[in-house]
């Protein structure tokens, strides 16, 4: 059964991306365990705005584990110690009474701080410009059972294509890689007809993008889809290493 | 009855929208180069118009306030999208889902738009599959359809119970390959805040760069509004946090007309609110009324058992549990429309016999489970069912799942006409952000269905009848003085926010609007009501303006600025639902007036009076005007809604 907590929260603070950043103690009372984690902070909030203090500014919209905006490194984890949760969804249910919770944002070199827990993830965004998508107009497309493509393969796609994009698995590397993101969307495309025309073109671009950007190398220690709120699977990091070899081999 | 000009093209239903494109006046290549179109809002409608349009040609400066393109709330939705594939053979058309959309609204859409809706819907299906849209397959490799409410059919496409994410990803990625060839300037973490009239037409835009907190300007030869919808009004939503009404309320404080805003969809299927610290609804898909079965105990007895923690629902009998959409409803059960099955869940809830609370109802796959076993259902609905479990801490597999109506979507907003442009010339509203669709009441897996269109097959026709006159028109300098004007009046307005430094937090006053919203401009309403809330609704603002409290800088990221920016508007939209709910004397769609209900409690139409769509048009200080436009069906005959057989 739901109760109420008494925590102390040990929370990133700083002022902008080039200022210096430290810790700063707040302690809640009565905090219910029904409330998500973000509903904490919202509380932690109310009362630092009461005070006539600045609140802590963090990344937050959909509030359902889907839109991939909040981040939160909470007590050494992305998104917190419960398991295939975003941190919006991670409830106060997995804190006991007397908790200290230390929260900071994403650290990585890809992601600079603007403020406080909110981080710039744009270059995920780059990444997919490079070569994320199928090149296709409007209209003009076949009709959509002109091509059947195999159940599984269009499940594997499906579970590749679950990625939200929050950037968990490279705050969760200890080099900071961005190979899951990154072998995501070369695998859901790879594995459906419509994007095998430019599987090559796509895994080379995408993979020399996120390189660009200061993304770090593969660590194989399964760390990012330990910490995957979606379940992405690291078998899609060996499909884009497959695919980016065939490429450049063709080369 | 005045007579507004929607522009509807001449000719038998369904020629109309061949008859227009084959008519309207295009803009050829070289011109598009020099043609600048600003799109507000990167979610279905807003990504898939930027990408068309850059793909047509033309210069597009695109807008989101969250960090990517990506998040915008589009993703959420779960469900599916509607088309008119019959890929099933079971008696589909686009005639029948122009009907059945039309009937869901409760006949207050426009016929030639909803007929255009249906016959576009086949090619955003070819769109996204042509995409890498991973929807769900046979085994033998084509598509998988399943149902959804209000419909005989199955024609909902969906990919698990993550088609707006996959829609929106398959939207973004063609945005995103635009953005990569430099035809779509991409403005993340910017706010619109306002839209800038020369002449009389929209040139352009101010919005907030969300993280310096300076004021940019942005000059356009067309301005696209794609910025979704106002549930969040109500605070308590399954829209997201960042969700607002304010560019479109902009838009309308411009002249831009402000259609039905009574219009809003309570879903029935979400998950009870918990406790005041609550921030936001999750909504469990519709799709799960596919499988689930709803009820509430029989005996009052029983649902107070159930309350006080002394029986659990599963020791209940079959036969003293009460299937109530499937004893009123025979003929579409589970699977009536959004606001019928809200409306019913809240009859029963307010009879006694809620569960949970007092304010829930029992959405139950036992059934499902034993005829299908579990690998199936996990693999129909297993994110959800992880979803609620996470929520609840209560596993749906082997209790039934508690539910209860909240405020997801909105049917009205900017009047636009068959183009899609509001009445400001130049300025257009696809998406959620106008009111053209769905008359007074969504069915369920429309809203992607209606946002693609708009902005991949839609909007990239039309625009160009307006942009065709355009191709003279130099482009805008942003140092024009109507738009230091109007960033001088933003400037202003920030300022007096910010020298309140009252006592009461954003959010605490936006709590209290969501009381007063639900409780008298919710689920039922009624005249003393409506009138009581728009009393409250004025002290309210008086209380923001005189005592909210934003700590920090005006410019500087502010989140608290940016939600009192956002509030403020709301409270006003709240001002204007209540109106239109006051002049809207009779029960349609989603906007039920406890004064007009048949005998059984169903909502009574006023056909005679009411058949219009009301446009409301921005007074100054005085009380808004209302123009009427009148809905004429041409080609159907109107009915009392049933779904009982």
């Amino acid at each position: 059964m739901d109760k109420n907590i008494n925590i102390t929260l040990k929370v990133w603070r700083q002022k902008g991306p080039k200022a210096k950043g430290a810790f700063e103690t707040y302690k809640l009372k009565n905090v219910s365990q029904s409330s998500s984690f973000l509903e904490m902070l919202d509380v932690l909030n109310e009362q630092l705005v009461s005070e006539g203090k600045e609140p802590v500014a963090f990344d937050h919209d959909c509030r359902e584990g889907i839109c991939g905006m909040c981040s939160l490194y909470i007590n050494g984890h992305p998104h917190g110690p419960d398991t295939s949760v975003t941190t919006c969804q991670l409830h106060m249910r997995k804190f006991d009474d007397g908790a200290v919770i230390t929260v900071e944002p994403w650290r990585s070199a890809g992601f600079p701080v603007i403020r406080d827990l909110m981080v710039d993830r744009y270059a995920f965004d780059k990444i997919i410009q490079a070569g994320g998508f199928v090149s296709v107009n409007t209209g003009g497309v076949p009709d959509a059972n002109a091509i059947p493509i195999p159940k599984k393969n269009a499940d594997l796609a499906m579970d590749a294509a679950a990625c939200i994009g929050c950037g968990a698995c490279v705050a969760a590397c200890k080099n900071g890689s961005a190979m899951l993101f990154v072998s995501a969307k070369v695998s859901q495309l790879a594995l459906l007809p419509q994007g095998q025309v430019e599987a090559a073109r796509r895994a080379k671009a995408m993979v020399a993008k996120m390189d660009e950007l200061g993304f770090g190398n593969c660590t194989n220690t399964r760390a990012c889809e330990a910490q995957c709120p979606k379940e992405v699977s690291i078998s899609n990091i060996a499909r884009l290493n497959r695919e980016y070899i065939v490429a450049k081999l063709k080369d | 009855m005045t007579q507004i000009n929607s522009k509807i093209p001449e000719g038998p239903l369904a020629d109309k929208w061949r008859n227009y494109k084959d008519h309207q006046k295009l803009v050829n290549p070289a011109n598009k180069r020099r043609l600048d179109v600003i799109v507000v809002g990167t979610g279905l409608a807003g990504a898939s118009a930027a990408a068309s349009l850059a793909e047509l040609g033309f210069n597009v400066l695109n807008f989101c306030i969250q960090d990517s393109p990506r998040r915008a709330h589009s993703i959420a939705a779960q469900g599916g999208i509607n088309a008119a594939k019959n890929y099933q053979n079971d008696g589909d058309s686009v005639y029948r889902l122009f009907y059945d959309t039309i009937k869901g609204g409760d006949y207050r859409a426009r016929e030639a738009n909803v007929y255009r809706l249906a016959e576009v819907s086949n090619s955003i299906i070819d769109q996204c599959v042509a995409q890498g849209v991973p929807f769900a397959r046979e085994y033998g490799g084509l598509l998988d359809n399943r149902s959804f409410g209000g419909a005989q059919v199955s024609r909902t496409f969906y990919a698990r119970g993550q088609t707006g994410q996959q829609l929106l990803l398959g939207a973004y990625s063609a945005l995103s390959r635009q953005i990569g060839l430099g035809r779509v300037k991409l403005y993340k973490r910017h706010e619109m805040l306002d839209v800038v009239t020369i002449e009389g037409r929209a040139r352009g835009i101010i919005a907030r760069d969300l993280v310096s907190g300076k004021l940019v300007r942005f000059a356009a030869h067309a301005v696209v509004v794609a910025t979704g919808g106002y549930v969040n009004t109500f605070f308590l939503s399954t829209n997201a946090m960042g969700s607002n009404g304010s560019a479109a309320w902009q838009c309308y404080k411009k002249g831009a007309w402000f259609a039905n805003p009574c219009y809003v969809q309570i879903h029935p299927t979400c998950i009870p609110v918990h406790g005041e610290f609550q921030s936001k609804l999750t909504l469990m898909s519709e799709s799960l009324r596919n499988d689930g079965r709803i009820w509430v105990p029989k005996k009052l007895e029983d649902a107070a058992a159930i309350r006080s923690g002394q029986l659990k629902p599963t020791q209940i009998k079959e036969e003293d549990r009460d299937y109530y959409l499937e004893r009123r409803y025979p003929a579409f059960g589970n699977l009536v429309p959004r606001d019928v099955a809200s409306r019913a869940a809240k009859e029963r809830c307010d009879a006694g016999y809620g569960v949970g609370s007092g304010l829930a109802v029992y959405l139950d796959f036992a059934d499902a489970i034993s005829r299908l076993g579990r690998k199936v259902v996990e693999e129909r609905y297993g994110n959800l069912f992880q979803m609620y479990e996470k929520i609840v801490n209560d596993n749906p597999y082997e209790t039934p799942m508690m539910i209860f109506p909240a405020l997801h979507y909105s049917m009205g907003g900017l009047w636009v006409d068959y183009e899609l442009m509001t009445s400001i010339p130049g300025l257009f509203a696809i998406g959620e952000a106008n009111f053209s669709d769905h008359g007074a009441n969504r069915l369920g897996a429309s809203a992607l269905m209606q946002g693609l269109a708009d902005g991949y097959f839609v909007l990239p026709y039309t625009i160009q009848n307006y942009l065709a006159d355009q191709i003279q028109v130099p482009r805008f300098k942003t140092d024009a003085p109507e738009f230091a004007a109007c960033e001088k009046q933003i400037s202003e307005r920030i300022a007096r926010l910010m020298s309140i430094k009252g006592k009461r937090s954003v959010d605490s006053l936006h709590k209290e609007l969501g009381h007063i919203m639900w409780e008298h401009i919710g689920m039922a309403r009624n005249a003393d009501g409506l009138r009581k809330a728009i009393d409250m609704l004025k002290q309210l603002k008086s209380e923001f303006w005189s005592n909210v409290l934003i700590p920090g800088s005006g410019a500087d990221l502010n989140v608290e600025l940016e939600k009192a920016l956002r509030l403020a508007d709301f409270i006003e939209i709240g001002e204007l639902m209540a109106r239109d709910s006051l002049d809207r004397q009779e029960s349609c769609g989603g906007h039920f007036r406890e004064e007009y209900q048949t005998p059984e409690g169903e909502a009574l139409r006023q056909d005679e009076k009411h058949s219009y769509v009301s446009c409301w048009e921005y007074n100054g200080d005085n009380e808004p005007l209302m123009l009427k436009e009148s809905l004429d069906y041409e080609f159907i005959v109107r009915q009392q809604r049933n779904y009982k057989n």
